[in-house]
């Protein structure tokens, strides 16, 4: 090995280079001994493999952290850190990446969409959020994020038969196009602060200038736009309606968790990082945008009767009530984000996943009709259904109460009582359209007569989704434990 | 099994449901009479408490605790005094007897109306137990969703209004209340360094006036739209009326106590200062007052049998808050005995309007007339329930309005003057929708065939106008269960209190 590739930028890396090696691995053996349809979910095996090993590297990297009692350790000269904040996050993004995968196939024949390649995107994504959530670097990161938006462009318009899957694409990459510029913009005028594109010499660098000093905010402005738009908040939500209901359900699923879940690895990063300095600048900012997004991500809700566009919304307020845990921005706050973001990936995913299974031949199954009667023609998905609604309202003991627990608490520690109230008040706000969904599966007759999609591998992923939701809410210690270690704050 | 008794009441209901979930949705017999056994279970495990508990220790007993996430400060702790455990015994007697008196009215989805009542019993004894706040608050919000499915799938016409207008009205306010839960938590770290959601440990906070009064109304608005007081009550008719018999019975009985419940445990021994805030008190003994009246007047004007008594809720509830901001022991007693009467009363009326709705399919009080003389065991027993809830001397009623108005007259001439008009509204509303509905000649004659009472359902009201009577004729009992905890809030409210008492004491009068 050179100096400029040692063993430790490798084990700093294998996770990624796993991800990246069984993509591609998919990629070929797609037509070259897979050639024929009904072979394609052998596929999906080199998918598990391909996390199972990453996990094993990320393994590693915990057992190395704790072994050395060190809290982080770098590599390739800084570009990439590795600490409890990128492995919490990691962890987050093989389970979803292991999860969406199982959940797949059987939807992908259903759509007629059944091809190789599609493993091997969502791997190549993963590897993208890897970097998000491990990158120190300004070029690094924004590699990951393109790489992660790219495979996602290609994914959300995988239907290549369907309109709105189309439109939905093209709407994506316009605006992903647009904001990764304002992101690339805030990036360079960082780069001419410092001089460097190391996170930890830029924060230096903002440091040492006045808070308003006209450069930093211009850095902080486009830096932050590219960001809000990564996780869909206001005022920069507008694609992510669109590109959720057009997508196939299962990208939705994994675009509305993974991606969300690396942006806001990204955010964090940058804003406890490089924009700690500019705090004063951009808190009433985000104060505003937070509030703003639970707003409009809850009162749109409320009139949407397709589900994926409903909860396409719901993430969009969901992202409001995370980004209230920088805005309080203490401990509490951080690890409330981390939290939030863990308890939002399963039930989200789980909700998601329940519309996957609506998706049978010939019936799309997005309409809040379609839900009707679910109870009596397949309790399961009903009950987990209400499960993942319950927690993403934050009813207790469901998982979604400790993440909107952890935010207000932060808020009250920090005193921003009318934040905590208008946060709690949208609760109910929330539960009205959620408590739509329930009604009709409960409560109104039953849609149509065609029992639901189902397979191995989406029970499976539901099961998983379902208990996992259940279990961090009512026995939360290992998973409250587990997010501490994630904490950047020290 | 002795050391974990409360945990047995608390989780035998919980067991029942889920192995009632294994039982296939067909044979609905088989549901019924295993939903029956697991209520009735947990009925039985219940009655041990009563000769296990200690009417003269202070504080809580057959306390359990267990670590449950240490790193938020939140345990498993459950816990009784008297108070608590009127309440328990209240909700799995009347949780019991609505589970029975469901028998033939529920024919659609029988099983998912057992298990969800049943989950509903864990829930509201959960409610009544727990010793720590972040325990609380969960079985606090798991007692929404089962009643949200109760009145939308088996309730009437517009269920689907009232079960989401309950369920986001309860929720709107437990998540205000939470946030007052979080700010106690959060002085308690400021002034001990320790986070924990313990009850006993929050009690030693010393806060000041203004967080005090920030975290009462907080609370209040959690506690009051459950109750529910005054201007929060609006979605109580609508749940009421739509919901199931048993539904009722049990929202009325058992659920609205939850919010008395809660400013008895939580408001008055957490914030006492702002419990004696002047402005807060009188806000809180007007409101009341208003509630008592105004729920009255209201319910003089209803055509509706079920809406009349779903008014009176608000009316009686009134006497239960006024008896609680009293704050004397008179009060105070009589307000928890209130609350254990207006289970016992108005859950036999909202039973008795569920007995003629499965015969008629109307609760319009100009369908009837004349009941009397075709059920005339039915009409016995309206009686009873009638004048046990009109507050008739001899009857459980008359004992808690009265030893609330003494708490109110004690502590302010006028409102007892004006409640006593809630009580005489309250005999002047009964007595004529009795008269209205049973007495006379039969004027419609889709009445004259009415079937009396059958075996079941006088087996579910004799059990509740036994305990009418008992309470009515020898309440000794429930005061001496009551008088330790009330003296404990008392002296942590009004430290002054016994001290004026005592030294009032040798003089001939107060």
């Amino acid at each position: 090995m050179s100096a400029y590739y040692t063993s430790i930028d490798h084990f700093a890396l294998i996770p990624a280079i796993m991800l990246a090696l069984f993509g591609c691995a998919i990629f070929l053996f797609d037509f070259l001994i897979f050639p024929a349809p009904k072979q394609r979910k052998w596929l999906l095996l080199f998918l598990v493999l391909g996390v199972a090993f990453a996990g094993f590297g990320l393994w590693r990297q915990q057992q190395f952290l704790s072994a050395q009692g060190v809290p982080e350790f770098t590599a390739f000269s800084g570009a990439l850190t590795i600490d409890g904040f990128s492995i919490f996050f990691n962890w987050i993004f093989l389970v979803a990446t292991f999860i969406v995968g199982l959940a797949s196939y059987n939807y992908l024949e259903i759509e007629g969409e059944h091809h190789g390649e599609y493993y091997g995107l969502i791997m190549l994504a993963n590897c993208g959020m890897y970097f998000l959530a491990t990158g120190t670097d300004l070029v690094t990161l924004f590699i990951g994020l393109e790489l992660m938006a790219l495979c996602f462009y290609i994914m959300v318009g995988f239907l290549r038969g369907d309109k709105r899957s189309n439109e939905a694409a093209v709407k994506y990459l316009l605006l992903g196009a647009f904001s990764s510029g304002f992101l690339v913009y805030g990036f360079s005028v960082m780069y001419g602060l410092a001089g460097s594109t190391r996170l930890g010499d830029i924060t230096v660098a903002i440091a040492r200038r006045e808070t308003w000093d006209p450069l930093v905010f211009l850095a902080l402005a486009t830096t932050t736009i590219g960001l809000l738009f990564k996780i869909s908040a206001v005022p920069f939500h507008m694609w992510a309606p669109d590109a959720y209901e057009g997508a196939p359900t299962t990208v939705t699923a994994y675009l509305s968790v993974g991606s969300k879940a690396a942006s806001f690895a990204f955010l964090v990063r940058i804003f406890l990082g490089p924009l700690a300095p500019a705090r004063e600048v951009w808190l009433p900012l985000l104060s505003a945008v937070a509030i703003a997004t639970m707003t409009v991500g809850n009162l749109a809700a409320i009139s949407q009767s397709n589900i994926k566009r409903l909860l396409a919304y719901s993430s969009i307020s969901h992202a409001g009530y995370i980004l209230l845990g920088l805005v309080a921005g203490n401990p509490t706050g951080i690890k409330g984000i981390a939290v939030y973001v863990l308890v939002y990936t399963f039930m989200n995913l789980g909700a998601f996943l329940v519309v996957v299974a609506l998706r049978r031949k010939d019936i799309l199954g997005e309409n809040l009709e379609d839900l009707g009667g679910l109870m009596q023609k397949s309790p399961g998905h009903a009950i987990l259904m209400l499960i993942f609604l319950l927690s993403l309202a934050g009813i207790p003991p469901t998982a979604g109460f400790l993440g909107k627990y952890y935010i207000f608490l932060a808020l009250i520690q920090t005193g921003h009582y009318v934040l905590a109230v208008l946060a709690a008040t949208y609760v109910a706000v929330a539960v009205y359209y959620y408590f739509r969904v329930v009604r009709s599966m409960f409560i109104s007759e039953e849609a149509d007569r065609v029992p639901v999609a189902s397979s191995f591998g989406l029970r499976l992923a539901l099961g998983l989704t379902g208990v996992l939701t259940l279990a961090i809410g009512v026995y939360p210690e290992p998973w409250l434990e587990l997010a501490q270690t994630s904490l950047l704050l020290r | 099994m002795s050391e974990h008794l409360l945990s047995l009441v608390l989780f035998t209901p919980l067991a029942g449901m889920l192995i009632l979930l294994l039982i296939p949705g067909s044979k609905k017999n088989l549901i019924r009479v295993w939903a029956n056994v697991a209520a009735f279970a947990g009925l039985l495990v219940s009655l041990p408490l009563i000769w296990r508990f200690d009417k003269n220790a202070s504080g809580f007993q057959m306390v359990e605790r267990v670590e449950w996430i240490p790193s938020l400060g939140a345990r498993y702790i459950v816990g009784i005094d008297g108070i608590s455990l009127l309440l328990v015994l209240l909700t799995t007697v009347v949780g019991f007897l609505a589970i029975l008196s469901s028998w033939s009215a529920i024919e659609e989805r029988v099983k998912e109306y057992y298990a969800m009542f049943l989950l509903q019993q864990t829930g509201m004894i959960g409610v009544f137990l727990a010793l720590d706040f972040f325990l609380f608050f969960a079985f606090w919000e798991v007692v929404l969703v089962p009643m949200y499915f109760i009145i939308g799938v088996w309730g009437g016409p517009r269920r689907l209004y009232a079960a989401i207008k309950f369920f986001l009205y309860t929720l709107a306010g437990s998540v205000l209340m939470l946030l007052g839960i979080l700010t106690m938590y959060f002085q308690h770290f400021k002034q001990f360094g320790y986070y924990t959601f313990e009850i006993a440990d929050l009690m030693k906070l010393d806060m000041p006036l203004g967080v005090q009064q920030w975290v009462f109304w907080a609370f209040f608005i959690g506690f009051a739209i459950k109750v529910p007081m005054f201007p929060f009550h609006t979605w109580l008719p609508d749940a009421h009326v739509e919901a199931p018999t048993a539904g009722s019975v049990v929202l009325a009985s058992v659920l609205l106590k939850m919010g008395t419940y809660g400013f008895l445990r939580f408001s008055l021994p957490l914030l006492p200062r702002a419990s004696i805030d002047p402005l807060i008190v009188q806000i809180l003994a007007g409101l009341s007052i208003v509630a008592i009246i105004y729920g009255a007047l209201v319910s003089l004007m209803q055509q509706d049998w079920k809406k009349l008594v779903a008014y009176s809720s608000v009316s009686h509830l009134g006497f239960c808050t006024l008896g609680i901001f009293s704050l004397n022991p008179n009060g105070l007693a009589g307000s928890v005995l209130q609350q254990i009467n207006h289970g016992i009363s108005t859950g036999m009326l909202f039973l008795i309007v569920g007995v003629i709705y499965e015969r008629r399919h109307t609760r319009e009080i100009k369908e009837y007339g004349g009941l009397a003389h075709v059920m005339p065991k039915f009409a016995t027993v309206f009686a009873i329930a009638m004048l046990s809830s009109a507050g008739l001397p001899l009857l459980n009623g008359f004992i808690g309005e009265f030893t609330i108005l003494q708490g109110a007259f004690e502590a302010n001439r006028a409102w007892a003057a004006l409640a006593v008009t809630g009580v005489i509204l309250g005999a002047a509303y009964l007595l004529w929708l009795y008269q209205r509905t049973m007495l006379g000649e039969v004027t419609n004659e889709k009445n004259r065939r009415l079937p009396d009472l059958n075996l079941r359902e006088l087996a579910v009201f004799l059990p509740l106008l036994a305990w009418a009577v008992w309470i009515g004729i020898y309440p000794k009992p429930y005061f001496d269960v009551l008088e330790k905890p009330v003296q404990e809030i008392v002296q942590r409210v009004r430290p002054e209190y016994y001290r004026a008492v005592a030294a009032a004491e040798p003089g001939a009068h107060r």
